[in-house]
């Protein structure tokens, strides 16, 4: 029996406790990492903290438990919650919206929404044949990849709530700042004729309807499952730079080439994230390496954010419904209010 | 029957056809599948997340994947209907 169907032959109550046991579980499992890893690393095997084998070992193996449980416990908590939401849903509240509201509502929304990023086109001619302005329905497909449940996820974990909320915040206020710059410029003339003549027909289907909650659970399960089976080459790639740099980097060599003096370590974080897009999962654990080794937060977070927003596939997808122009000036816009982003942390936060 | 499979040709696309084909098979109902890449003729559904399910001109799911199951049971109301 798999587990899909082990949860379907559920009644309520063994649903309710089984979820309960799993949280519980989860728990345990996460008070009992660091304790555990020290216990085997240092007092069983007798790796020395102190040398950089044993910094070095230690990171990795509790990074990686950490940063799994994080991700099974987040992923699993956004997908049942986002079951409720959906694209029509979503349209249905933006379409008749002005500028302005429309553009932070459609910046909420895109975080909340369920959304593949093979799903850009079909929404985005959904939109527009709504009467969605344009830069309304910019603000909701920056925000969508550009706050991202896994980078929540990690954020949570290894910086705790302040660098979250920063992410959370600044992610959205680029959302809706470059939806407004770009509905300004009445970019209509660069979108592709098709998209205004395309009438939408037939009955849609609200994927959010008629969900049970062993299908909502369900979809949890596998939500977690699809994505730890795609990203977890990136993360052990990832976590084992992060764990490479955390034992044998200098302490002062990155600190001194991009530290919070160099006045072109934001713009650089930039160039090097956008065309590196891979995945947050793999990003975050060389994040935290680096910050430890005296990076600033500001560069750092951009850094991030260049990494997940600007996907090239997503940008060659949304090439069937916009011209290059518009596509060139989504990316700068984005591109501009990250590296502002970057700069206004690092004046505020410091190190 | 005539079905039909909405989406560019992601993974989730490829996955519902998958799915879908098992369910056609696990019924032993004979059915046209094929699939739809154009976005015009996606958003003529009416569709705006994807992957989209289409049964005999209808579409009856969009925005997941669903399991085997689920398509066999979406399949075998329609036969009977």
């Amino acid at each position: 029996m798999s587990l899909a169907e082990h949860l379907r032959a559920r009644t309520p109550t063994r649903r309710w406790v089984g979820l309960g046991v799993a949280a519980a579980v989860w728990t345990g499992l996460y008070a009992a990492n660091a304790p555990f890893w020290d216990w085997l690393l240092l007092d069983v095997v007798g790796l020395d903290e102190g040398t950089r084998v044993g910094s070095g070992v230690h990171f990795f193996f509790y990074d990686t438990v950490k940063i799994a449980l994080l991700l099974v416990g987040i992923i699993f908590v956004v997908t049942v919650l986002r079951s409720f939401m959906s694209v029509e849903r979503t349209r249905a509240m933006l379409g008749g919206r002005r500028e302005g509201l429309g553009n932070v509502l459609a910046a909420g929304l895109g975080v909340v929404t369920p959304f593949c990023s093979c799903s850009a086109v079909p929404a985005f001619i959904g939109f527009v044949a709504a009467g969605v302005p344009i830069g309304v329905t910019m603000s909701f497909l920056i925000a969508s990849p550009l706050v991202n449940e896994v980078a929540i996820a990690l954020l949570l974990g290894l910086f705790g709530v302040g660098p979250t909320l920063l992410y959370v915040g600044a992610g959205l206020t680029i959302a809706v700042v470059a939806g407004l710059v770009l509905g300004r410029m009445r970019v209509e003339r660069w979108v592709e004729p098709f998209v205004f003549e395309t009438r939408l027909g037939g009955r849609p289907v609200d994927p959010a309807v008629g969900l049970t909650w062993d299908d909502r659970i369900q979809m949890g399960v596998e939500e977690v499952q699809t994505i730890l089976r795609k990203i977890w080459p990136y993360l052990l790639v990832g976590i084992g730079l992060g764990a490479a740099i955390h034992g044998w980097a200098p302490d002062d060599l990155f600190a001194r080439y991009a530290g919070a003096d160099n006045p072109f370590a934001v713009l650089v974080a930039v160039a090097i994230g956008v065309p590196l897009y891979s995945n947050a999962a793999g990003v975050l654990p060389l994040v935290e390496a680096l910050h430890d080794k005296g990076l600033p937060m500001g560069t750092l977070l951009a850094f991030m954010m260049a990494v997940v927003a600007l996907s090239l596939p997503e940008l060659i997808l949304l090439r069937r419904v916009l011209k290059s122009r518009l596509i060139a000036l989504f990316v700068a816009v984005v591109a501009t209010g990250i590296v502002a982003t970057g700069y206004l942390f690092n004046t505020v936060l410091g190190v | 029957m005539d079905i039909a499979i909405l989406g560019p040709g992601c993974a989730n696309c490829v996955n519902l056809e998958r799915v879908t084909r098992e369910a056609v098979a696990d019924l032993g109902v004979t059915a046209t599948v094929e699939k739809v890449t154009d976005y015009g003729a996606i958003a003529g559904y009416g569709v705006m997340s994807t992957p989209a399910l289409v049964v005999d001109g209808e579409v009856v799911l969009s925005g997941r994947v669903p399991t085997t199951a689920q398509v066999a049971e979406l399949l075998a109301a329609r036969t009977t209907a």
